[in-house]
């Protein structure tokens, strides 16, 4: 199959079918009805289950529910309605069900607006919910790579028993780019009869599994979150992803950016070299686990001056890559949020100020 | 002689923790006699709610899974629709299931899902020490309503039973108890009932079962009952509600 064009969220919705997942419960919410709206279409032709749930709060359960009968499920939101699944993020967390959730963010705080924002980094990387507990987080800087993480998603979340979200914004959501999509993943989640309410028939056991989190035993409790660190430290070791622009070259400054603001930030790392400025961008991929590492190596080049983290929010990131870079160098944060995406110009400006001001 | 009484197979050898003269015990001994006489119990899916009942995943033989507080409609949707060849219970109280999960069960019921639901309304939240519940009686005493329910400030017991036969989708909806002997083999046969129209396909189904928390309404387990008897029945009347048609 060649390249054909197609809208961001139509696109992700293809992307589950393709991934083997063919059952979506969701609630209507710009900017990213329109994964429903085309699912509510797509879904029947496979067989599969679609269901316009109440609120985003029965989702969440509808969600747990499916999961943790071993069924590969997934569904799509925005963020006020996110901040309604947080409750069951954190139960499905901790039952360690697998699904996967795609945030089509629009600005906050509060209901905000509908135009792109990356202001629930915080939520989609620090919790959200309640507890200690961990989601996988990646953020597509294109429709194409929008498509490949949700088919990546579902053998990841199956792989560790943990909920996994798309971190998009409303601009991957609603512009339409040219995609190919990969082969159909035609994998069965594997281990889903060790734990899963599958029915005792299905599996041919009579012994019960039990999906839950609770565990009024102090001491049950802490060795549930010992058992979900374990299993985060792993996730922190194997599944960083991210990528590079101009680091090839000796870039005086490293920018951090990903999703929408980073294709921003690499036009206007194109027009500085232009001008004789070399900057460099990690773009990371997943934002849990974050590419710590990799950002203090790319921070402790010589020619290194400082670190800025652009984003489309006031300043979330940049605790990460604050962090990050353990103080070896120091670290800016230029953004803007509400809705509007700054242009290759603002980001210049920005950037060369907070230069001249640290390193002149 | 043969063997004349023996415990379901559906229903674990654990002992509950249920306080003496609650009726939970009754009603999950029902749920599992059920649950054995129709041979599902290989196929069945419970699902507990957040109240008294949460721990009920350790006396049942099924496969279980535990929702949050009030969420139990939404999650027994999201397995039925995804696995509907397994049975699938909600088991939840008056301030799980008429309280914080009004929204979920209103909808399960009105879009038809084909799950059976047992709502345990006792008239108080029980596990948290006697608060007041949507269903607590007008003047009942409780303690966040130590002056007996105002219903000026906080308006009448819902009735959920008929609420949810207000609805124009087809559906199985009673309302039983278990005070007594009569009324436990009638609720028996409309937990039957219920399951029946689930394996049919046909329809939500909801048994309503009036029950007793002598612990948290400062009664003897005789006081209790017949406290159900004199108060709770006459408002809470018993009887089918709904039949599909």
């Amino acid at each position: 199959m060649g390249k054909i064009l197609m809208k961001g969220n139509e696109a992700i919705g293809e992307a589950a079918i393709r991934a083997g997942c063919l059952n979506y419960f969701a609630y209507p919410i710009t900017p990213q009805s329109e994964v429903a709206e085309y699912l509510s279409k797509r879904l029947p032709e496979v067989d599969g289950v679609f269901l316009q749930a109440e609120s985003e709060v029965a989702v969440a359960y509808m969600i747990f529910g499916a999961s943790g009968a071993g069924e590969r499920v997934f569904t799509t939101s925005s963020s006020p309605g996110i901040s309604l699944m947080c409750e069951g993020l954190s139960y499905v967390a901790c039952a360690e069900c697998p699904a996967v959730y795609v945030n089509i963010i629009r600005g906050g705080p509060g209901l905000g607006g509908i135009l792109p924002s990356q202001a629930d980094y915080f939520q989609a990387t620090k919790g959200g919910g309640h507890g200690d507990y961990r989601l996988i987080v990646m953020a597509p800087d294109t429709v194409q790579e929008a498509v490949e993480m949700v088919m990546r998603a579902f053998p990841l979340a199956e792989k560790y028993r943990n909920p996994v979200m798309i971190l998009g914004d409303g601009l991957i959501g609603q512009m339409m780019e040219p995609v190919e999509f990969p082969d159909h993943l035609k994998t069965e989640p594997s281990n889903k009869n060790d734990w899963a309410t599958t029915g005792m028939d299905t599996r041919k056991s009579k012994t019960k599994n039990i999906v839950k989190s609770l565990f009024l035993d102090p001491a049950e409790l802490y060795k549930k979150n010992i058992i979900l660190k374990e299993k985060y430290d792993i996730i922190k070791e194997e599944e960083v992803m991210y990528d590079t622009y101009n680091m090839d070259v000796d870039y005086k400054m490293l920018i951090v950016s990903y999703g929408t603001m980073s294709r921003v930030c690499s036009t206007a790392i194109d027009l500085m070299k232009a001008d004789g400025f070399e900057v460099g961008m990690l773009r990371p991929q997943t934002l849990f686990p974050f590419p710590e590492k990799e950002i203090f190596a790319a921070a402790q080049k010589e020619s290194v001056k400082m670190l800025a983290s652009i984003e489309m929010s006031m300043g979330q990131m940049v605790e990460d890559v604050e962090r990050s870079v353990k103080g070896t160098r120091p670290v800016e944060w230029y953004g803007k949020a509400g809705g509007e995406v700054p242009t290759p110009e603002e980001v210049i400006e920005a950037v060369t100020s907070m230069y001249n001001k640290e390193c002149a | 002689m043969g063997k004349v009484f023996q415990k379901p197979e559906a229903m674990s050898s654990n002992h509950t923790h249920y306080c003496p003269g609650c009726t939970h015990g009754i009603i999950h001994r029902l749920i599992a006699e059920v649950i054995d006489e129709l041979g599902i119990m290989g196929n069945t899916v419970g699902i507990a709610p957040v109240g008294c009942a949460v721990l009920a995943y350790n006396y049942f033989e099924c496969d279980f899974q535990e929702a949050a507080h009030g969420r139990a409609p939404a999650m027994a949707t999201g397995i039925k629709r995804v696995r509907p060849d397994l049975t699938v219970f909600t088991y939840q109280g008056d301030g799980d299931l008429a309280s914080i999960g009004m929204g979920e069960i209103i909808h399960a019921a009105n879009r038809g899902e084909k799950f059976t639901t047992i709502f345990v309304n006792n008239a108080v939240y029980g596990m948290t020490g006697g608060q007041m519940a949507p269903t607590t009686m007008p003047n009942q005493k409780t303690s966040t309503s130590p002056f007996g329910r105002d219903v000026e400030s906080v308006g009448m017991p819902m009735k959920v039973a008929e609420l949810l036969s207000a609805l124009q989708t087809p559906a199985f909806i009673t309302r039983q108890t278990v005070i007594k002997p009569k009324y436990i083999t009638r609720t028996k046969k409309s937990i039957k009932k219920a399951f029946e129209y689930q394996l049919a396909n046909k329809c939500f189904s909801l048994v309503e079962v009036v029950s007793t928390c002598p612990t948290n309404w400062g009664m003897t387990s005789l006081d209790a009952i017949k406290w159900t008897e004199e108060t709770l029945l006459p408002y809470y009347e018993l009887g089918d509600k709904k039949l599909p048609e």
